[in-house]
C-alpha cells in the first residue's frame, strides 16, 4: 500500500505518467499495427462467414474492454468512497468516456457484422441489449459528473452510482437473458459453435493486448488532462477569490467593457 | 407516531398538497396511455396484446416525475443537515422518503391501471395480472427512484438527470413485471417465477437502496 500510495500523489503521478506514456503509446501502436495486418490480412477467412469474420477482430476487444474500462471505474469508486484518494476520482472520471467509446465500438461494428450475417443492423438479443443499456449507463455517469460545477462532490456522487450499477448490471444481464429467451429463443446465431482455430486465435490475442494498452495510454493521458484541467480552475477561482487589494479591477474592467476575468 | 412514521405522512403530504405533483403524476399517466392508440391505431386485438407493457411503462415513466422534489426540498431549507445533525439514521430516512413517495405518486397510478386497462381491452384476468404485478413491483421502482433523487439533489434539472439514471436500473423490474403478466394470460408461459423474481428484486431494492441513497445524499452535501 505504501508504494501505491506513493505513486497516487498528484504531483509525482505526473512525473512518472510523463515518462511512462510516450512508451506505452508506442507499445499500443505496434500492437495494434501488427495486431490489425495480421487480423486483416494474414488469418484466413471463415469456411461459413467468409471474409466478415474479420470484424470479430475489432469487435470482440471493444466489447471486452467495454466491461474492463467499468471495473477499473467501479475499482476507482471504491478509492474514492473508502481511501477519499484525489487521484481515484480523477481515474474514474478519466475511464467513463473512454469506456462509452469502446462501448459505442462494440455495437457499432456488432452492426456492421449483423447486417450480412443476420440480415438486420439491430437484433434483439440479449448480449446486444445488455451492451446498450451498459452504453446508456455510461453517458448517464457522464452526464451526472458534469452536472456538478464541484468536481470533487460530483466525483463523490458518481461513485455511489458506479458502485450501484455494478451491483446492478449482473442482474440487468441475467434479466436480459430472461426475457429473450421467452420471446425469440431461437433466432440467435450463437458463439459457442465451432472453438476458434488457433489461425484465428492468435491475431486475436494481440488485438486484445493493443486494445488493452491503448486503453492505458488514452486513460493516463486523460487523467493527465483532468488533473492540469483541475488546477486550471483552482487557479482560476483563487483569482477570482482575490481580495480587496484588487477590487478595483472589476470596475477598470467595466469602464474599458472588458469582462473583469480577462484583466488579468 | 415514531420518526419513521411521521416522515412518511409528511412526504405523502407534501406531495398531494396543492403544487405536490402527485396529481400530475396521475393525469400524466392518464395522458400517455391514451395517447399510445393514436399512435398504433384501434385495433383492439393489438391493444390488448401490448395493453400489460403500455401500463407498465405508463408507470414507470409516471413515477419519475416527482423525484426532482423527493429529496430537493430538503436540500434547499436546511431539513436534511438537521436529519445528519440529529443522529438518526440515513438509510431510514430515505427508506421513509420513498415509502412516502410510492404512497403518493405509486399507489394512485396502480389503483388507476386497472381502469384504463379497460380501454385498452384487456380480459379480467389480464386486469388482476396487471393490477397485481404492479403492487409488488412499482415499489422497487420508488426505491430505485429514490436512489436516483438522492444523487441528483440540488441540481439544476435534477429531475430530468434522474429519469435518466434511473430508467435503465429499472430494466429488471419491467422485464419480470411484464413477463408475468404475459404468463399469467398466455399459457404456456410461467407466471410465478418472473413473478417471485421481480418480488426478490422489490426486497433487494428496498436493502440496498436505501444505503445507496443516503451515501449519496451525505456525500453531496459538502
Amino acid at each position: 500500500m505504501g508504494v501505491v500510495s506513493s505513486l497516487a500523489n498528484p504531483t509525482r503521478f505526473l512525473s512518472w505518467s510523463s515518462r511512462l506514456l510516450p512508451i506505452v503509446s508506442v507499445l499500443a501502436a505496434l500492437t495494434l499495427a501488427v495486431g490489425v495486418y495480421w487480423s486483416l490480412f494474414v488469418a484466413p477467412p471463415d469456411y461459413q462467414q467468409g471474409d466478415s469474420v474479420r470484424i470479430m477482430f475489432i469487435h470482440v476487444p471493444a466489447a471486452y474492454l467495454a466491461m474492463f474500462c467499468y471495473v477499473v471505474m467501479a475499482a476507482a469508486a471504491l478509492g474514492t468512497l473508502v481511501w477519499r484518494h484525489p487521484l481515484a476520482d480523477v481515474s474514474a472520471r478519466a475511464a467513463a468516456p473512454i469506456g462509452a467509446a469502446f462501448t459505442f465500438l462494440a455495437l457499432f461494428t456488432g452492426s456492421v457484422w449483423g447486417k450480412p450475417m443476420w440480415g438486420a443492423w439491430w437484433v434483439w438479443d440479449a448480449r446486444l441489449t445488455s451492451v446498450l443499456v451498459l452504453f446508456i449507463m455510461y453517458l448517464g455517469l457522464i452526464a451526472l459528473w458534469r452536472a456538478f460545477d464541484d468536481p470533487s462532490r460530483g466525483a463523490k456522487v458518481a461513485a455511489i452510482l458506479i458502485l450501484v450499477g455494478f451491483i446492478n448490471i449482473p442482474v440487468i444481464k441475467f434479466s436480459v437473458d430472461w426475457w429473450n429467451t421467452l420471446h425469440q429463443p431461437a433466432s440467435i446465431v450463437r458463439m459457442d459453435g465451432p472453438t476458434i482455430d488457433p489461425s484465428m486465435l492468435w491475431p486475436l490475442l494481440v488485438m486484445i493486448a493493443g486494445y488493452t494498452l491503448t486503453f492505458i495510454a488514452l486513460h493516463l493521458a486523460a487523467m493527465r488532462a483532468e488533473i492540469y484541467r483541475r488546477r486550471a480552475r483552482t487557479t482560476e477561482m483563487l483569482i477570482a477569490a482575490r481580495p480587496a487589494s484588487t477590487a478595483v479591477r472589476p470596475t477598470e474592467a467595466a469602464a474599458t467593457g472588458a469582462p473583469p476575468h480577462t484583466a488579468h | 407516531m415514531s420518526a419513521f412514521a411521521a416522515l412518511i405522512v409528511q412526504t405523502v403530504a407534501a406531495s398531494i398538497r396543492a403544487g405536490g405533483g402527485a396529481l400530475t403524476g396521475l393525469l400524466f399517466f392518464l395522458t400517455v396511455v391514451s395517447v399510445i392508440p393514436f399512435g398504433v391505431g384501434p385495433d383492439l386485438n393489438l391493444l390488448a396484446r401490448i395493453g400489460p407493457a403500455v401500463l407498465w411503462i405508463g408507470v414507470l415513466l409516471s413515477m419519475l416525475l416527482g423525484l426532482d422534489r423527493l429529496f430537493g426540498q430538503d436540500r434547499e431549507d436546511g431539513g436534511l443537515e438537521l436529519v445528519i445533525v440529529s443522529g438518526e439514521s440515513m438509510p431510514l430516512f430515505v427508506l421513509a422518503r420513498a415509502c412516502g413517495y410510492w404512497l403518493a405518486h405509486g399507489l394512485p397510478i396502480v389503483l388507476a391501471a386497472p381502469v384504463l386497462g379497460l380501454i385498452l381491452n384487456l380480459s379480467p384476468l389480464a386486469l388482476g395480472a396487471v393490477t397485481l404485478t404492479l403492487l409488488a413491483g412499482s415499489p422497487a421502482l420508488a426505491m430505485i427512484g429514490a436512489v436516483g433523487g438522492a444523487l441528483t439533489a440540488g441540481l439544476a434539472r435534477g429531475g430530468m438527470l434522474a429519469a435518466i439514471l434511473v430508467l435503465p436500473l429499472s430494466v429488471p423490474v419491467l422485464i419480470f413485471g411484464v413477463a408475468a403478466v404475459n404468463g399469467a394470460i398466455a399459457d404456456p408461459d410461467p407466471f410465478l417465477a418472473p413473478f417471485l423474481i421481480m418480488c426478490a428484486f422489490t426486497l433487494f431494492s428496498a436493502v440496498l437502496a436505501p444505503i445507496a441513497g443516503a451515501a449519496a445524499l451525505r456525500l453531496g452535501l459538502d
